[in-house]
């Protein structure tokens, strides 16, 4: 349940800005997305019928659920599935506002500051609540899949996730389309709470249409000795993304890691970047991002760090490698420091594939495609370490999975 | 194997090599001497195929076949290998993918080698990146061991590496990658070794070897004459014999 004042306050700040643009990316003409529900009825994820399980299993959804903690699947705006088998606890949002007071938790991290976030804020909207109770630590993945399944939907999404104290939860999300969908338009908002020595970690695969504009809006909030790692990838053509997510490090010991993972096709606009702001002692953040920028796409690749507090620490790195003359590839590491005695830096670099390291592997009896392909993936890698072994290795294969793609 | 008639090749437009012939044979190693900049990497990368080497006059043979319009991977395939004195890293790929990758040997004696090469550690490691000299040398060996070619050319393998791993080096070329210990009837591999110091022929049976002195062979021989008349003298009296040859 949310208070009247909230309620209110919401709708007059989403109603303030039902018509401005977002600072970044396309401006995108809302009225030619839809608001529609699902007509899809079922009791497992094996229910569903070929296409859509096809679909999800692209973007590393375990169809059968096994090596699961839960499963979440949405169909334009209706929670279709949310079943968990575990301590933790998961159902629609729409569900958790009925039952709890979300006062402290919705729309507190993310702004509503665009049309975006004011057409969630004030049309029918849903998404996940997952609370991970004090000390219950769910290694296990908890996989949720956000599916537009009608042509030129409208899909508002607001997710909300809390780990309790000592709590730890890894979660898998997929987005994707329908085979059949070309054309969409995806808000997201997430708002993710993790609390003293608690530990979240996320891992999200983007395989949009290409006509799919996608405008997620996340904010995260670590307490102390909090951990947050997250990791997006994308691979797959989209007509434009646009997502600037903000960690607040604000406990004392907090840690933020954030890993971005792109991969340019066609006509893709992807405006990306992470934003933590460290106001807890001794927090630290790491924000790592890799683009490749083929065919026409734009990639805008930013990263900001703002150090408010001392002994903090922070470290940027944006490495990019443009193949095609009609693509374009832009970086914007920036940072912020605002104490003396603090610790932030940053590394940016693009640059094309090395020619020694073409005819390195060529000179082993790889053709000049093979050499090329495991160059971009050994590029992309992203770092794992941080995940449990499980998880890591499944992840390691869903990435792999995409990366096979290209 | 490898039969080299009348090569001459050039960078951009600058002629690096000059009517060079080599053969060699079926079991044979031969070695390769030369000041800086003489042209000894030239003419591995240009046996290699590497594009940016332009054969602008002459034929390399090799198991019989005219390779000079074949692409590097083709020539790999056919069984051209090569010990890279600094190759690049390939940040993101572990050196067991790209093994598993090029490999024609199974995987056990892969790892046994491994093991050999006290290489065992750096399997999971990305391939090259932050690998000493003398561990690049020994990454570059297990690939040899793995993608198993027949003729391998080596650049400078000994230089950067400790006595101690030089013997291992040397010994693994020798008795492995190219058979030295089998009977010579049954020796299948030949190889072209690339050394400034000469440390390595202490562990190598080296069959001939060459000179290459400002793009020229300026001479052939026995390796231990050669190598210690190169000692004894330095280049200068090979710059005689360049001098005779060019005319």
């Amino acid at each position: 349940m949310l208070s009247k004042e909230k309620t209110l306050k919401i709708k007059k700040t989403a109603e303030e800005y039902r018509n401005v643009p977002a600072p970044h990316g396309v401006d995108i003409n809302l009225n030619e997305y839809k608001i529609n529900k699902s007509d899809i009825i079922i009791d497992s994820l094996e229910d569903l019928d070929r296409e859509y399980r096809s679909q999800l299993e692209n973007i590393g959804i375990n169809i059968k659920e096994e090596n699961t903690s839960g499963s979440y699947l949405q169909i334009n705006n209706e929670a279709v599935y949310s079943h968990v088998q575990s301590k933790i606890e998961m159902m629609p949002i729409s569900e958790a506002l009925e039952k709890y007071d979300l006062d402290e938790y919705y729309w507190n991290l993310v702004e509503i500051k665009d049309k975006y976030t004011a057409r969630a804020a004030l049309e029918l909207s849903e998404g996940f609540f997952i609370r991970v109770p004090k000390g219950v630590k769910e290694t296990i993945p908890l996989q949720t899949c956000l599916l537009i399944g009608k042509e030129n939907s409208s899909q508002n999404v607001h997710n909300i996730i809390i780990v309790e104290e000592g709590g730890e939860l890894n979660i898998i999300t997929g987005c994707t389309t329908s085979a059949h969908v070309k054309s969409g338009l995806h808000i997201g908002i997430s708002e993710f709470y993790i609390k003293k020595n608690g530990k979240l970690t996320y891992t999200m695969i983007h395989d949009w249409g290409e006509n799919v504009h996608v405008r997620p809006r996340t904010g995260v909030y670590i307490e102390e000795n909090g951990v947050f790692i997250n990791n997006y990838v994308i691979t797959t053509p989209v007509k434009s993304i646009q997502s600037y997510p903000t960690v607040y490090c604000a406990g004392e010991n907090s840690k933020a890691t954030l890993q971005t993972i792109v991969y340019g096709k066609g006509q893709s606009k992807i405006d990306l970047g992470s934003k933590v702001v460290l106001s807890g002692k001794y927090s630290s953040a790491d924000i790592v991002s890799r683009s490749i920028a083929d065919d026409a796409s734009e990639i805008v690749a930013r990263g900001l760090l703002v150090g408010e507090e001392e002994e903090i620490k922070g470290h940027l790195e944006c490495k990019g490698l443009i193949i095609s003359d009609e693509s374009r590839l832009y970086a914007v590491p920036e940072l912020d420091a605002r104490k003396a005695n603090i610790d932030l830096s940053h590394e940016a670099a693009v640059g094309k594939i090395a020619g020694d390291q073409l005819i390195y592997l060529m000179s082993r009896g790889l053709t000049e495609d093979e050499a090329v392909s495991l160059i971009i993936k050994g590029f992309l890698s992203i770092d794992l370490s941080g995940l449990p072994p499980n998880l890591a290795k499944s992840v390691e294969r869903i990435i792999d999975m995409t990366l096979d793609s290209i | 194997m490898l039969t080299i008639e009348n090569l001459s090749v050039k960078v951009e437009d600058k002629l690096l090599l000059k009517n060079i012939n080599l053969n060699i044979d079926t079991g044979e190693i031969h070695v390769l001497f030369g000041p800086n900049g003489a042209g000894k990497s030239t003419l591995i990368n240009t046996i290699l195929g590497n594009p940016k080497y332009k054969v602008v006059e002459g034929s390399i043979y090799f198991k019989g076949k005219d390779i000079i319009d074949m692409p590097i991977y083709e020539r790999a395939k056919l069984g051209i290998g090569i010990s890279y004195q600094s190759p690049p890293s390939i940040p993101g790929v572990k050196l067991k993918d790209l093994l598993k990758i090029i490999s024609k040997v199974d995987w056990e004696s892969i790892e046994k080698m491994a093991e050999t090469l006290h290489f065992k550690d750096f399997l999971e490691r990305d391939v090259n990146v932050g690998f000493s000299g003398g561990e690049v040398k020994r990454s570059e060996l297990l690939q040899l061991f793995a993608q198993n070619p027949d003729f391998i050319m080596f650049d400078e393998p000994d230089s950067g590496v400790d006595v101690e791993n030089v013997k291992l080096i040397g010994t693994i070329i020798n008795d492995i990658l190219l058979e030295k210990t089998k009977k010579p009837a049954d020796r299948k591999k030949s190889g072209l070794i690339i050394t400034h110091m000469g440390h390595i022929l202490d562990f190598t049976n080296v069959d001939r070897a060459h000179v290459l002195y400002n793009g020229i062979i300026s001479c052939s021989g026995s390796p231990d004459e050669i190598l210690n008349t190169i000692i004894r003298y330095g280049y200068e009296r090979c710059i005689a014999c360049y001098q005779k040859k060019k005319h």
